[in-house]
């Protein structure tokens, strides 16, 4: 008759106490606070794009988008603003990318481990945490006066060129270091040479991390106000609508990212629903672009097959 | 999307290869050191337009320490940046103060408290609040949060340090979010498994092993959070209201949120367009016009000092994390 019966003290060994009952309260508590925080940092910029786009949505018509500014800006569309956007979005990638990519294959397959490449690494850390306005200057001080382009779309480029160079470098270096040395190596033991192999095997492998950061520059450079304000941005330029060429490289061009700030500072009297119309066509698109960006990458990792 | 990219790449390939190996390497090698030219080259044009000041006016004590900046009055010319450094400093501090607690409590939400879809999810967010271009924060202070603010606190003008404090704390968070995310991921897992292994719940496990162990990485995410927020420009320049005022006072509260002010950055981006560039003038003196120009470039070298000593200190922790790992 001695049945193995589990001792009742040991089954209260598995019931929680009010210590571990207390541990679990407290770590639910900070859970909640933690996830509170996220919510806090998140919900405003969703509240933010509502609110904005409630209050454009009167202006919001396909006129606004390829009209051309009346009445000092009072009436009207945004479409230079726009044609000048692309313009600086597209001379500042042709720099940039070629650039930026060049650089990204120095320094994940072409730099040793010495002080050049820290120096290297130093200032392309430094470059992304200049700020703006001191792009501007420099900008200023470069372009527009030293290399003599004066305030022109050329020299805007440059400027925004530079600055949006650090996120290429990165983004490439990035993309390329993902590619396993395997296949550098499998491509070497075939007789081919370093850049044969990077031409062949690592850069067509890492095109998408590499489009990625194209793509996240374009959201950047579209963005940037202080850089093109004193080297190419102009308030007013009388633009034909449906005019895809109205700015030459050495005229200066109308910008989005100006013309939002121009128009709520410097002109009285603007409706309101323009304003928040041109802030919407402005955050649209880089919002856009972004979203692109990471749908890039989301189907690269899903192909990828190493 | 494919096709196009396969058509892209195919020509890219055809323009590779008809360029010989030697000059495509020699062309990587140029471009590779090219972020030091720029970095020099930064350094070396706003030193240049900047350098007739310092030469014949600069004066630290005058420059540094007063607050009186009348650059273009006509009897009494002055340049003193102290007001502007404490508008920097006041916007700084104000979006410090959001950016602090709410990147790193994210951070540490992403890292620990959260499964892997709401991450990605999360993850996503985050990258697109640092996406939003800061004139469209600087338009947000000033048509949405300027009315808010003065409803809520009932200051006579709701351009001020809180409004340009939330806007670019809101703007600097992301970044803090994210390097200190990172931190977090690089405390070894042997750490988290021993922690567990004693019964510690992950609240512990986050206040007793992860925060302590990454603690320079997250040091280096708020350094990295303060440049952004001193170099930011458009935002603090439609956000701050825009008078050159001291926002601290010896007294208590000391320190004065619904005040206006004005910070270096926004100095640069208002007053570059009306400052004239002149050349020197008879005997090889500049015009007294000619200073505030010059000025506003010695501000840029200050702000370009300032950032430079930031990067490189956070650049240092990380690499010391790095090597630590």
């Amino acid at each position: 008759m001695n049945d193995p019966v589990v001792p009742a003290p040991a089954l209260s060994l598995f019931r929680a106490t009010s210590f571990t009952r207390k541990k679990i309260r407290v770590q639910k508590a900070a859970g909640i606070l933690f996830g509170a925080m996220a919510c806090a940092l998140l919900v405003p910029l969703l509240a933010l794009v509502v609110y904005l786009v409630v209050n454009a949505w009167p202006a919001l018509t396909w006129e606004f988008l390829t009209d051309v500014p009346q009445g000092g800006m009072r009436r009207g569309g945004i479409w230079p603003a726009l044609i000048g956007t692309l313009y600086l979005v597209v001379f500042s990638r042709l720099f940039s990318t070629p650039v930026g990519v060049l650089a990204g294959v120095y320094l994940n397959e072409y730099a040793k481990d010495n002080w050049l490449t820290r120096v290297v690494n130093l200032a392309v850390v430094n470059l992304a945490g200049v700020p703006s306005i001191v792009h501007a200057l420099f900008g200023v001080g470069a372009f527009v006066i030293f290399a003599g382009l004066g305030k022109s779309v050329l020299a805007a480029s440059l400027t925004l060129a530079i600055m949006t160079l650090p996120v290429m470098i990165v983004a490439t270096r990035e993309a390329l270091a993902a590619v396993p040395m395997a296949f550098r190596v499998a491509c070497w033991n075939l007789g081919a040479s370093r850049w044969q192999t990077i031409r062949t095997i690592v850069l067509p492998n890492s095109i998408g991390g590499i489009l990625t950061g194209v793509i996240l520059e374009v959201c950047r450079a579209a963005g940037e106000t202080a850089p093109i304000m004193f080297t190419g941005a102009i308030f007013f330029k009388a633009v034909e609508r449906w005019d895809f060429f109205p700015y030459s490289p050495r005229e200066q061009c109308m910008a989005l990212s100006y013309h939002l700030h121009a128009i709520s500072t410097q002109v009285p009297g603007v409706p309101e629903p323009m304003l928040y119309a041109t802030a919407v066509v402005l955050l649209g698109f880089v919002l856009a672009f972004n979203s692109l960006a990471i749908v890039v990458r989301f189907r690269m990792r899903q192909r990828k097959k190493w | 999307m494919g096709g196009a990219l396969k058509q892209t790449l195919q020509t890219l390939r055809r323009i590779a290869s008809g360029l010989s190996e030697r000059t495509i390497v020699a062309l990587i090698h140029l471009c590779g050191i090219s972020a030091i030219v720029f970095v020099f080259g930064i350094f070396f044009f706003v030193f240049r337009e900047g350098s007739p000041f310092l030469r014949d006016i600069f004066d630290f004590r005058s420059f540094f320490l007063s607050e009186e900046w009348h650059p273009t009055s006509v009897v009494n010319r002055r340049y003193g940046i102290l007001a502007l450094l404490a508008g920097t400093g006041s916007v700084t501090v104000m979006a410090m103060l959001v950016a602090i607690p709410f990147g790193l409590g994210t951070a540490v939400f992403l890292s620990q408290f959260c499964g892997r879809r709401t991450r990605e999810a999360l993850k996503i967010m985050v990258e697109l609040l640092a996406a939003v271009p800061s004139v469209v924060w600087g338009f947000i202070g000033l048509m949405v949060m300027n009315p808010l603010i003065v409803r809520l606190t009932g200051a006579p003008i709701g351009l001020n340090v809180l409004n340009a404090g939330i806007v670019v704390g809101l703007m600097s968070a992301p970044i803090i979010v994210s390097i200190a995310e990172d931190a977090i991921r690089a405390v070894p897992d042997t750490y988290v498994e021993a922690a567990e292994a004693l019964g510690a719940t992950r609240w512990q496990l986050v206040y007793r092993v992860v925060l302590p162990a990454a603690k320079s990485g997250l040091l280096a995410a708020v350094l990295l959070g303060v440049g952004r927020a001193v170099g930011e420009t458009m935002a603090v320049l439609m956000a701050t209201g825009h008078s050159i005022h001291i926002p601290f006072t010896a007294e208590a509260p000391f320190f004065h949120p619904l005040e206006s002010v004005r910070t270096l950055t926004a100095t640069i981006a208002a007053e570059l367009g009306e400052a004239p560039r002149l050349d020197t003038g008879p005997g090889g003196i500049f015009p007294v016009e000619a200073r505030h120009y010059q000025s506003l470039f010695v501000i840029g070298m200050a702000l370009f000092a300032i950032t430079f000593l930031i990067s490189v200190t956070a650049d240092l922790i990380v690499k010391g994390i790095r090597r630590k790992a």
